[in-house]
C-alpha cells in the first residue's frame, strides 16, 4: 500500500470545542444542550453562526432511551446557518467517525467551518430505574432468541476470548476502570470521582463474565461541539489543534454477534489505516483516548495500534503505572466513559483537544504534542492522532 | 420470539425433524451462517440447507448476570460455538443442561432443541 504523507485530513483543524452540562439526569431538553455547546464551540473558535457553513452528527435520526439529539435539519433551521455543506450521518459515522467526515469536509473544499454535535440525554431517559439497552430495542432474533439484549454480553465474549487465549486476568483487566477513576478525580465535571481499589472492582457486582459493572460505561447527559476549519484558518486561531491522520475500516462483517474472529475487532484494521497516513509511530504519542464503552475494548485497542504486542495488553497496563498521567502512555486522562461518562467518544475528543491546548488545569500533562483519538469496539472503530506542532 | 423469514425458516424448524439445517453452498459446498441468498465465500446464488451432526465445540462464552431479555433469567450461559462440520462456521447460542459456571472455552457440546410455539430453538448442552 502506498503510504500516503500528506493525508488530505492534514488540511483541517479543531478550530473551536464546546461542552454544555454535563452528568447525570440533567433534566435538560437534548436541544437545550446541543445549543449550549454549539454556541460554546463557535464562539471559542472566534467565529459568530454567520461563519459556520458546514454542519454534521451521528446518529441523524430518532433513537430510544435519549440516544440521540437534535437532526441536523432541525438545528440548521433554528440557527438559520448559510451552509454550503450538511450531512445526517448514519452507519460509518458511528461513534467518532464524523470527526473525520468533518475534516474531509473542508481539506475538499465544500466547507469552510463545519460544525460537529453529539448530543445524549441517556441518564434523563433512564430515569430512576433499569432501562433496556438501545440494543435489546431492534430487531434481532438471533441475538434477543438467545437472551442477548445487551452489547456487554458480547463484549464480554472478546474479553472471555483474551482471557482464555492470553492468560488475562480480571485483575490487569481493572487497570483500565481504576485508572479511568484515578483521572477522573481531577475531573470536576466527571460523574464517578470517588477513589476505587483493587478490591472494590474484584467485589462488584458481575454483569456478564467476566465483565462486572464497573467494566461498563456510565449512561450520561450532555452535548459537545467541535468547529473543524480548514487549515489556513489556523493563524486566526488563538489554539488550533491540527489533524494529522485518520483510519477506519470495517473487515468481515457488520454483526456484532456473527463476527468471525474473537482474536481481532474492527480496531486492527483501522489502526493499519491510520498509521498507513502519517510518518508518526506509536512511540510517538503523548496521550492516548482509547474508547472504553467496556473496559475489554482498550486492550484490542492497546493491541490494534502497536503500543504493545498482540496478547500482551493485560500485563501492559497491570499496575497503572505505564498508563498513568505521568507514565510513559497517558490514557483516558478526563476519566474516560466509565468514570466521566458515556459521550460516545466525544468525552474523549474534548479532553485531547484541551490537552493539547495546554487548558486542562489540574489535571493537564506537560509537553504533549501528539494525541491519539479512538472510538468504537467490536465491528466498529475509528482511530485519528491530533497534534498541537506544525 | 426469532422472526421465521425464508432465509432462517429451515434453522428455526428443523428441529421439528431433530435435524439442524445450515445454509449450504450449492456450489462450492461450504456452510456458512447466519442464512443469506448469496454464498459468502464464493458468491454463488445457488444455496440450500443441510443437516450437520449438531456436535460443537465452546469458542467462548459468558454467565450473564443480568436480565435483558423477558423470559431470560439469569445465570445464563450466553456462547459462541463453533460447529464439528467446519472451523469457521459459529452459532450465537445458549449452553443449558449444566451448572452455568461449569461451562468453559473447549467444551464438547451437542444441539438440543427447545420448541416455542411453532419454533424449535437450536440451544446446546455437553455432550454426555
Amino acid at each position: 500500500m502506498t503510504i500516503d504523507r500528506q493525508a488530505v485530513e492534514r488540511q483541517a483543524i479543531v478550530s473551536g470545542i464546546g461542552r454544555s452540562a454535563t452528568g447525570r439526569r440533567l433534566n435538560r431538553p437534548a436541544l437545550d444542550l446541543t445549543l449550549d455547546a454549539c454556541l460554546a464551540a463557535i464562539a471559542d473558535a472566534g467565529l459568530t453562526p454567520r461563519d459556520i457553513d458546514g454542519l454534521t452528527s451521528w446518529p441523524d435520526q430518532a433513537v430510544p432511551f435519549g440516544f440521540s439529539g437534535p437532526r441536523v435539519s432541525d438545528l440548521h433551521s433554528l440557527l438559520r446557518l448559510d451552509l454550503s455543506w450538511i450531512l445526517g450521518c448514519g452507519d460509518g459515522a458511528n461513534v467518532t467517525g464524523i470527526l473525520g467526515i468533518a475534516a474531509h469536509a473542508v481539506a475538499t473544499g465544500l466547507a469552510r467551518h463545519v460544525l460537529v454535535y453529539r448530543t445524549v440525554t441517556e441518564s434523563t431517559a433512564q430515569g430512576t430505574g433499569r432501562r433496556p439497552a438501545v440494543m435489546s430495542q431492534m430487531p434481532a432474533p438471533w441475538r434477543t432468541t438467545y437472551g442477548v439484549g445487551s452489547p456487554a454480553q458480547l463484549a464480554a465474549l472478546w474479553a472471555r476470548h483474551h482471557f482464555d487465549r492470553y492468560g488475562t486476568t480480571r485483575e490487569q483487566l481493572a487497570w483500565v476502570a481504576l485508572n479511568d477513576r484515578r483521572n477522573a478525580a481531577d475531573n470536576p465535571d466527571a460523574i464517578f470521582r470517588d477513589p476505587m481499589t483493587l478490591d472494590d472492582y474484584l467485589t462488584t457486582r458481575m454483569i456478564s463474565n467476566p465483565l462486572c459493572l464497573l467494566d461498563c460505561d456510565v449512561p450520561a447527559d450532555g452535548a459537545f461541539a467541535f468547529v473543524i476549519s480548514h487549515a489556513d484558518h489556523r493563524h486566526d486561531t488563538e489554539r488550533p489543534v491540527f489533524f494529522e491522520a485518520v483510519g477506519g475500516g470495517r473487515p468481515m462483517t457488520s454483526s456484532w454477534e456473527f463476527w468471525p474472529d474473537l482474536d481481532v475487532m474492527a480496531a486492527m484494521k483501522a489502526a493499519d489505516q491510520l498509521w498507513s497516513r502519517t510518518t508518526l509511530r506509536p512511540t510517538d504519542v503523548d496521550l492516548a483516548y482509547l474508547y472504553d464503552g467496556f473496559s475489554i475494548f482498550v486492550l484490542y485497542w492497546l493491541e490494534a495500534l502497536g503500543f504493545c504486542a498482540r496478547g500482551e495488553s493485560g500485563p501492559f497496563i497491570e499496575g497503572g503505572t505505564r498508563i498513568a498521567r505521568d507514565g510513559d502512555l497517558p490514557l483516558n486522562t478526563s476519566g474516560g466513559q466509565l468514570s466521566e461518562g458515556r459521550y460516545l467518544g466525544f468525552g474523549h475528543a474534548y479532553e485531547a483537544f484541551l490537552q493539547l491546548r495546554n487548558q486542562a488545569g489540574p489535571r493537564q500533562v506537560t509537553d504533549t504534542q501528539i494525541a491519539l483519538v479512538t472510538g468504537g469496539g467490536g465491528p466498529l472503530a475509528q482511530a485519528f492522532l491530533f497534534t498541537n506542532d506544525r | 420470539m426469532p422472526l421465521v423469514d425464508d432465509g432462517s425458516r429451515d434453522f428455526w424448524r428443523g428441529g421439528a425433524d431433530g435435524r439442524l439445517l445450515i445454509r449450504a453452498c450449492a456450489a462450492c459446498h461450504r456452510l456458512f451462517h447466519p442464512p443469506g441468498p448469496v454464498c459468502p465465500h464464493c458468491y454463488s446464488r445457488s444455496v440450500t440447507s443441510r443437516a450437520v451432526s449438531g456436535r460443537a465445540t465452546v469458542a467462548s462464552y459468558t454467565v450473564t448476570h443480568r436480565g435483558w431479555v423477558p423470559g431470560y433469567e439469569p445465570p445464563y450461559v450466553v456462547a459462541r460455538v463453533v460447529l464439528a462440520e467446519q472451523p469457521d462456521l459459529h452459532l450465537l447460542t445458549n449452553v443449558v443442561g449444566c451448572d452455568p459456571e461449569a461451562v468453559h472455552t473447549g467444551m464438547e457440546v451437542e444441539v438440543i432443541f427447545e420448541q416455542r410455539t411453532d419454533v424449535f430453538v437450536p440451544l446446546f448442552q455437553p455432550v454426555a
